[in-house]
């Protein structure tokens, strides 16, 4: 039923860490190649060595530049650079499931992961125009939703090494940037990152209520420049020697 | 959004035909026998074919039946129900009337109030997206009630209530595009709220995560430019409701006229729905630098 449950018994979810994420796609890579060779029909591309290439990946990195208010004195202070990994959000009030006619889409009861089951799946792409996260690609191939499964093929998987029980993303990200676990529990490991370091929601005015929480950046240290000390003036108005020679270079 | 023909075709027939079936429910015109079944049959193709278009934009149409199960919470779930059902009920009504020379009254008014609903609950897939702000309001609902009794008034060939229902339809439009245009701001969603690091100062895409295309970027990330907008605007108005007022406003007005208004008319609703879906502005795009002007 594409109703949404009244209250998942566990929010499994992700952290990202956007003040350590350093951009470098491993997720995209380690998501598509996990989820091309396990759960669900293959993430597929389409004119791959053509003019034309596209494909579904159910995890891509948006870089993003903010420009600081100027300053006082009205300088501009330099911009800085963010990288916004963007999977599912595996949202408490998700409307890609509200809409889905059939029912392929749902939101698990006893931990909150929202799934397609893609044999019932007719590829009407309701609910990829539902998410305000692009979150929901549609498989160029079988034309079904694909989207992020939260690996629910590895998180429980009893044949995979204890450490590997994790999303692929999580356990290839080389900055630890991502993090894995349950946010409704206060105690988890995920709970106090968020809570230490603020962490937020993406487009909240959506009323979603998104299960991940994304970490804002850390304060830069205020700006340093290690020549300054060296360059600054000693003395505005030298007297003597210099005070000839600065009022004799001034008059060239 | 991308302004597939499929949905277009989808809504703009359908719409018709469901308009039509409405007056012909209500008894306007009261027609009977090979007259009756010639309208019952342009109001069945129009609503059935518009229907059958929507199933072109289906990745897999042969597991379209299951669309009939989530009503509860699915508006496209319930279009499949509404839009069978009333199709059901008005062919009782025009069998009853072609078949048995049976006017059955009731039957009809609740088979026209059924057309008027299913058209609703079409415009309500739409309406109840609050991804795309410019659909996420009232009068979407109302626009798509006002066309689908603009073109049934004119198929039924109802003269005096389609020059009402043109002038009023075409005034809510011009109005509604004005409201839209402003509604992307008015919800609150730039791409400092997108990223969260809007407190931080101005935010701006620095690189997209992929150089080419995206299911994301072609289906919702469409942009239209707005001088092509206007005119195609204007193109709308004076095709779906200009035009026809005129030839409705002729003193001798014949069947060549009517023809020639439904002809025009439905020209112009086919743009305006071009403009409804590729003027509508999603909110993933603010993670594209896509957004609205
Ligand atoms: S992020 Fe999008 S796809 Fe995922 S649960 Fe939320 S609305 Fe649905
Ligand atoms: S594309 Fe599939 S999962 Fe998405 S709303 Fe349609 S049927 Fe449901
Ligand atoms: S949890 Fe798994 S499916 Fe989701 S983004 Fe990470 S690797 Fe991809």
């Amino acid at each position: 039923m594409t109703d949404l449950p009244e209250k998942t018994e566990r929010k499994l979810g992700l952290v990202i860490d956007l003040d350590t994420c350093v951009g470098c796609h491993a997720c995209v890579i380690a998501c598509k190649g996990w989820n091309t060779e396990n759960y669900g029909a293959p993430l597929a591309d389409a004119d791959a060595y053509g003019t034309d290439p596209v494909g579904a990946f159910l995890n891509r990195i948006h870089t993003f530049e903010v420009q600081p208010d100027p300053r006082e004195d009205g300088s501009l202070p330099p911009a800085q650079m963010f990288h916004l990994p963007k999977s599912c959000l595996h949202c408490d009030d998700a409307p890609c499931v509200t809409v889905c006619p059939t029912g392929a889409s749902y939101k698990r009861v006893e931990d909150g992961i929202v799934l397609v089951n893609e044999t019932d799946c007719i590829g009407c792409g309701l609910c990829a125009w539902a998410c305000p996260y692009g979150a929901r690609e549609m498989d160029p191939a079988e034309k079904v939703m694909k989207k992020c499964t939260l690996c629910v093929d590895r998180i429980y998987n009893d044949n995979l090494p204890e450490a590997d029980r994790q999303p692929a993303c999580v356990r290839t990200c080389p900055a630890g940037a991502r993090h894995f676990g349950d946010l409704a529990d206060p105690d988890s490991a995920v709970s106090r990152l968020v809570e230490a370091r603020g962490g937020m929601d993406l487009m909240p005015e959506q009323g979603t209520k998104p299960v991940n929480k994304y970490l804002p950046p850390r304060p830069r240290d205020a700006e340093i420049d290690v020549l300054a000390p060296y360059l600054a003036p000693v003395d505005e108005h030298p007297k003597g020697f210099l005070g000839w020679l600065d009022r004799a270079l001034g008059k060239l | 959004m991308h302004p597939a023909p499929s949905l277009i075709l989808f809504t703009t027939l359908s719409g018709l035909g469901f308009g039509l079936l409405a007056f012909l429910g209500v008894g306007l015109p009261s027609v009977t026998g090979w007259i009756a079944a010639v309208f019952f049959a342009i109001g069945f193709v129009l609503a059935g074919g518009g229907l059958a278009f929507s199933a072109f934009h289906l990745g897999h149409p042969e597991r379209a039946l299951k669309a009939f199960t989530q009503w509860r919470s699915s508006w496209l779930s319930r279009e499949a129900w509404a839009a069978s059902g009333t199709l059901g009920l008005m062919a009782l009504f025009a069998a009853a009337l072609v078949l048995g020379g049976l006017r059955i009254a009731p039957l009809g008014w609740l088979g026209a109030l059924a057309c008027l609903a299913t058209v609703g609950v079409t415009s309500m897939i739409y309406a109840s997206l609050r991804t795309v702000p410019r659909w996420h309001h009232w009068s979407t609902t109302a626009m798509f009630l006002g066309y689908a009794l603009c073109g049934g008034a004119l198929l039924a060939g109802q003269r005096w209530p389609a020059l009402v229902l043109l002038a009023l339809t075409g005034l809510g439009q011009f109005l509604a595009w004005k409201a839209g245009d402003a509604r992307f701001a008015a919800a609150g969603s730039t791409t400092g709220t997108a990223t969260g690091l809007g407190h931080l100062g101005q935010v701006r895409l620095f690189e997209p995560p992929h150089t080419g295309g995206s299911y994301l970027t072609r289906e919702m990330v469409f942009v239209v430019a707005r001088k092509h907008a206007t005119k195609l605007r204007s193109i709308a108005l004076i095709l779906a409701f200009l035009v026809p007022l005129a030839l409705l406003l002729l003193p001798d007005f014949h069947h060549l006229g009517a023809a020639l208004a439904v002809l025009s008319h439905t020209l112009g609703v086919l743009a305006a729905r071009w403009l409804f879906f590729a003027e509508a502005e999603h909110v993933v795009g603010l993670y594209y630098n896509r957004s609205a002007a």
